[in-house]
């Protein structure tokens, strides 16, 4: 079965919130953000932008019925700015008008005095003036201390990442449209629509059952839309609410850029020591995550840097810090990863500084320290079902790593100005919510009278394919044609206190919990079958291809047939049922526990060209053996494939975030922020499924797929460092990603 | 400042009174309420709201793609403009159904502009084959599926259009049969007829209000200027051509730089000419992006600014009293400050024919290699006798207020012989006029290396022999 989805987009037929045909009395809403990184608001007048064309109502924070303040994890982020401004795109006001360009003039004409405050940008500086996000968290296992008396080399470095832009295609945006009383419909372009209805609730002092949000489809997120769409849906929320029309707010490029928090800059210190065999004993880390200006969920995503911080690797005794830096940036979030890529970077940075300084192969060592069944994760977790090495030797024994390299050093042997080089790159990504409680969904089933089906759940699509996948599990489960199934909008109406579709669990959850409401309609249609069909024993009954099946017999009993009938006997051919994942646990007092049901592996092999007198390089091979399990959608998870690995290399190499000293975004557009386009793909791409992985915790045996591939993105960075190790010999380099044209030249040349 | 405009929108003719500077794209989404096109970056940097335009040349129609975001709908007049809703069909489109087949579509809001790019090239080129069919599609940006599953299709459908493709039939006879247009595609030519007599337009060009040809640039820069000022709109109404005398080669002001890249009198003297444009801009914003506007843009690192100083161009320059011809090396006077009064328009881009004894190379490096902004660009023409140099021109942007014309490494290098150490001495004297500065596009260290490692690349594609690899590092 395809995407049927697909069918809409290629006939620019599906519908987004900007596509959306409104009543002629809509508002539209212009934000208008601080124009300083860390400033005193002194004073917001808005007389002159009230009297502009156009202009419906100017809101500030005054005008907020309820609390002003929308902070998830951490309660610190305020919808509307009051007495200070902590970073440049902090909201300050709204205007509504007739026009969306009526809307935008005026907002030029609020008029704010602000006082200016000094302004920090760098994660380590923020530390060094105390200015945390939280206390610092440990991760710990083993005896560190007294491991480093028995490592034979012991290495220490610093490591940085960079920030990444989500850029996905539709910016943020919501729908806002007053309902009786003071009820709202907000339809929002959110990964997590209960945490927009919370929001709304808590902003405008209104219970949540008097809120529905809806989410038909989303264009691209990528974590971009897990908790920075709320601010958007709430102030078109806060606008619908005080004027009682309609309120659109869409985001226009330049200010979704400026406004909206990007994947968090790391820097960190590791140290690493190792036995003479390659053997990792101990690692001990620092991160600085550099947060921005308010939590969002920066927490959670330096709780799993903390939880990958050896990523594939057994390191017996580890020592793993992670600190929350306050700056005056726009407050990050999450992104494909969620911190797990950072971590991935410094542990494999330590590996290959190790490799460099020893002499042992960078290889060797990842190989022999891949970890093992029975083996502990540092935070207490045995391994089980590990693939780690399967996929590793899997990808020897199909891509044959020893004749590729030394392909690269006959090319290299040749040719004086283009330089090829080589990395592999293990990954192994754990899978749940790493808040335990958030393991947990719902789902509705309903089965109309003519056979159709209605199924509801908390998952959004956002182009993962999360709507196939479940569409596969119940017309797998049914027998039925998948014609016949309807993925019903995510709406917080329909299903209550969802978590957000995040974590790569949105297929995982939600598909099991379609799973138990078809399991218990089914088991109601086996027994009107049984009667209808006359047999004592229900368990005879089977359904395969719209017909029902007496011990393995067709029967004239069509689906259609039996639903009609079991209709007419008063059989609920609706269910609503709630999954929560086994097994998980986790003990933040002690940072130990088992908090992923399972985890994902793979190994990628990767070949790339570089032009050494300009510093531009080019993907000639990317190879991955990937784990995932049992496919629910090979096309779909091959396409989380090849889309998270290409996001990946972004992020390695040309996908740099600057600011200015004063926290101005200096990358702020496409033309200045730039992401792979389709001449940046590897000229030779091979993705193979690990045979007979097994997992209990997947619908029918399948793993989760959206965010693991984007590390393999992390082997880019290696091999381009190890085509310039060709050309220079005595390169000695930072590790620093991402490693753009620039950085190349100037460490080949300066 | 409302203008009368007329055009076919798919089948229709709509006929509109609208402020000329108003995008294409907000004409088709807000007033037509076509919403298949996509609105992403709105500055013509990924495709989400290509649209393909129809005009008529010599009884045909020409189909190009353009991006609507900084298309202003002055310049669409007695224009076919063709929108995903114009190419739907009651069954998928062989392109659609070649995009379902490789689940090449993911979240689905890049989608309709590659649907569109496809048809547009399928409209337009005389052969397909996969490596120009990617070049059509280069300025989509895709964020989902890191374009794999795209190529595939692309690969596949290809192989399919080629496959049936009869030659006895006529081009569109074929789009038609194969479904890749609909039916309404054979009524365009006379519908543009029909309207063409209805809006001719009457240009003036010199009387000081500012000249949009394509408006690449401009309409990212400043759309809102523009909506709230005069301006003339020429790119519907003054078609441009390269024409040749027997020394010279005479560029039309309005030449798009797709048109200059498809020359056949420009790629007979410069034969890399395809690969160099292949880095500059993507295939719609070359459609629409004039080599004069280019030129008075006066952006430091314009990259056919920067082609043609490497050749020593000139341009002729008018207004309604006179005509006077200058150095391109010498127009430029300061950041974005030009030897041109308010009144005065360039009618031409001339230049010289290159004897046998040319050599002529441009390179451009810039964070990612294709639909960037250089970070750094030049180009670099010698003519070499008895190995001697006898004439050089040298250009650089990105290292000074102006696109940078080296004049005394140009003159210095006069007379020297190419030999092995003619490079240092170049590489050295380069650094002397440069003036660069750290901005989002590199460090200035960075920018002063790439001018020394851009000059070893030149000497080395233009004389491997002697700028033999050893040589270079």
């Amino acid at each position: 079965m395809n995407n049927p989805d697909v069918n809409k987009h290629v006939r620019g037929e599906s519908i987004f919130i900007d596509d959306i045909s409104l009543p002629a009395e809509t508002l539209h809403c212009a934000v208008l953000d601080s124009a300083f990184a860390h400033a005193g608001l002194v004073s917001i007048n808005t007389n002159r932008a009230e009297k502009m064309n156009g202009v419906i109502a100017v809101l500030t924070s005054k005008d907020i019925p309820g609390e002003n303040q929308i902070g998830g994890i951490i309660q610190d982020e305020t919808l509307l700015a009051v007495d200070e401004v902590k970073y440049i795109g902090e909201p300050l006001a709204i205007v509504l008008a007739d026009s969306i360009t009526n809307a935008r003039k005026a907002a030029a004409y609020i008029d704010v005095e602000y006082k200016k405050l000094p302004v920090i940008t760098d994660a380590r500086e923020a530390c060094k003036n105390g200015s945390l996000i939280q206390q610092p968290t440990i991760f710990e296992s083993g005896d560190i201390d007294k491991a480093w008396g028995e490592c034979d080399f012991v290495y220490e470095g610093r490591v940085e990442t960079g920030g990444q832009e989500h850029l996905y295609l539709e910016t943020q945006c919501a729908v806002a449209y007053p309902k009786e009383e003071d009820k709202l419909l907000v339809l929002s372009s959110t990964q997590h629509p209960t945490a927009v209805q919370r929001a709304i609730s808590r902003v405008l002092g209104i219970p949540m059952s008097n809120i529905e949000v809806d989410v038909l489809r989303l264009g691209g997120a990528f974590g971009g839309k897990e908790d920075q769409a709320t601010h958007w849906a709430v102030l078109s929320a806060l606008g619908a609410h005080i004027t009682r029309k309609p309120v659109k707010l869409v985001l226009p490029r330049y200010q979704d850029i400026r406004v909206t928090g990007k994947r968090h800059p790391y820097s960190s210190d590791y140290k690493i020591g190792l036995k003479k065999n390659g053997k990792i004993i101990a690692f001990e880390v620092i991160y600085y995550q550099n947060a921005g200006a308010c939590a969002d969920l920066s927490p959670a995503v330096l709780e799993r840097t903390l939880f990958h911080v050896t990523n594939s690797y057994f390191i017996p005794n580890v020592r793993a810090t992670g600190i929350s830096c306050k700056t005056n940036l726009v407050p990050n979030t999450a992104f494909r990863g969620f911190g797990g890529p950072q971590a991935m970077f410094v542990v494999e940075s330590a590996l290959h500084d190790a490799a460099e300084k020893s002499g042992i192969s960078y290889q060797t060592i990842q190989k022999s320290n891949l970890i093992k069944d029975g083996e502990l994760f540092h935070y207490g977790q045995t391994c089980e079902n590990s693939n780690a090495l399967k996929c590793w030797e899997e990808a020897e024994r199909l891509y044959d790593f020893i004749q590729i390299k030394k392909n690269v050093d006959e090319f290299n042997q040749k040719n004086k100005l283009v330089k090829k080089g080589f990395s592999i790159m293990p990954v192994c990504f754990g899978i749940s919510f790493t808040s335990s409680f958030l393991n947990q969904a719902s789902a509705l089933v309903h089965i109309y009278t003519d056979g159709s089906i209605g199924v509801s759940t908390a998952a959004v699509e956002m182009g993962q394919g999360v709507n196939t996948k479940i569409k596969t599990i119940v017309a797998e489960k049914f027998s039925v044609s998948s014609d016949r199934i309807k993925i019903e909008s995510t709406n917080t109406t329909r299903i209550a206190n969802s978590s957000a579709t995040a974590a790569s669990s949105g297929a995982d959850l939600n598909g099991n919990a379609v799973l138990l409401s078809c399991s218990n309609i089914l088991e109601r249609l086996k027994k009107s079958a049984a009667e209808e069909l006359v047999t004592e024993d229900k368990s005879e009954i089977e359904f395969a291809d719209e017909f029902v099946f007496v011990n393995g017999k067709k029967t004239e009993l069509t689906w259609t047939k039996l639903v009609q009938k079991s209709y007419m006997k008063r059989i609920n051919l609706s269910s609503h049922s709630f999954y929560a994942t086994p097994e998980i646990y986790f003990d933040r007092t002690i940072n130990k526990g088992r908090p992923f049901a399972y985890h994902v592996y793979g190994t990628a092999l990767i070949v790339v060209e570089l032009d050494c007198i300009l510093g531009r390089y080019k993907l000639d091979t990317v190879k991955i053996v990937h784990d995932f399990g049992k496919s629910l959608h090979p096309k779909v998870d091959i396409g989380q494939v090849e889309g998270g690995l290409l996001q990946g290399i972004g992020w390695m190499t040309m996908e740099e975030i600057i600011y200015s000293q004063e926290g101005r975004l200096l990358s702020n557009s496409l033309s200045t922020y730039k992401v792979p386009d389709i001449y940046f793909t590897p000229q030779n791409i091979e993705v193979n499924f690990l045979e007979e992985s097994i997992n209990k915790f997947g619908p029918f045996n399948s793993k989760a797929i959206g965010e693991p591939p984007l590390m393999y993105g992390i082997g880019v960075y290696f091999a381009i460092r190890n085509a310039m190790k060709a050309y220079k010999k005595n390169l000695v380099m930072d590790y620093s990603a991402p490693l753009t044209p620039e950085k190349v030249l100037m460490n080949l040349f300066m | 400042m409302e203008a009368q405009i007329k055009f076919v929108l798919n089948d229709e003719i709509v006929e509109c009174f609208e402020n000329p500077a108003l995008t294409l794209l907000d004409f088709i989404r807000k007033h037509k309420k076509l919403t298949g096109t996509k609105e992403v970056c709105r500055e013509g940097d990924c495709g989400a709201c290509a649209v393909i335009k129809g005009e008529i040349n010599e009884n045909k129609i020409i189909y190009k793609l353009i991006n609507s975001c900084i298309y202003p709908i002055g310049n669409v007049n007695a224009k076919h403009i063709v929108t995903i809703e114009g190419l739907n069909q009651s069954e998928f489109t062989p392109i659609q159904q070649a995009f379902i087949d490789e689940a090449a579509s993911q979240c689905g809001f890049c989608t309709p502009g590659f649907i569109t790019a496809l048809t547009c090239y399928l409209l337009s080129e005389e052969q397909y084959n996969y490596n120009t069919a990617v070049d059509a599609i280069a300025g989509n940006i895709c964020r989902c599926t890191g374009y794999m599953s795209i190529r595939r299709s692309v690969n596949n459908l290809i192989d399919s259009v080629n496959a049936n493709w009869s030659h006895k039939l006529s081009r569109i006879d074929n789009l038609v049969g194969l479904k890749i247009v609909p039916e309404y595609f054979r009524g365009i030519q006379n519908k543009l007829m029909e309207i063409s007599t209805d809006v001719v337009k009457t240009i003036r060009l010199n009387e000081g209000k500012r000249i949009i040809c394509g408006g690449t640039d401009l309409f990212v820069q400043h759309p809102d200027d523009l909506t709230d000022s005069e301006n003339e709109y020429v790119s519907d109404s003054i078609a441009s051509e390269i024409t040749e005398t027997e020394t010279e080669i005479h560029i039309g002001a309005n030449v798009s730089f797709e048109q200059f890249n498809r020359s056949d009198i420009i790629g007979l003297y410069f034969p890399g000419l395809h690969e160099y444009m292949h880095l500059i801009a993507s295939l719609p914003i070359r459609n629409a992006a004039s080599i004069a506007g280019n030129i008075v843009n006066a952006s430091p690192i314009g990259d056919l600014s920067i082609f043609l100083l490497g050749i020593n161009a000139k341009l002729i320059l008018v207004n309604n009293k006179r005509q006077r011809e200058i150095n391109l090396k010498d127009f430029y006077k300061g950041y974005k400050s030009l030897d041109k009064s308010d009144d005065e328009y360039i009618s031409k881009i001339i230049i010289n024919k290159p004897s046998e004894n040319f050599y002529f190379n441009f390179e451009k490096v810039s964070k990612r290699q294709h639909l960037d902004i250089a970070t750094v660009n030049s180009a670099m023409s010698m003519t070499i006798e008895d190995e001697i140099v006898k004439e050089a021109h040298l250009s650089f942007g990105g290292v000074a207020p102006v696109p940078l014309y080296m004049a005394k490494l140009s003159k210095d290098i006069l007379g020297r012989k190419i030999e092995p150490g003619l490079l240092q001495y170049v590489v050295d004297d380069s650094q002397n006029e440069l003036a660069p500065i750290s901005d989002i596009r590199g460090s200035k260290e960075y920018k002063s290396l790439l001018v020394k490692q851009i000059i070893k690349k030149h000497f080395n594609v233009l004389f491997p022999e002697v700028f033999t690899a050893e040589v270079i590092t």
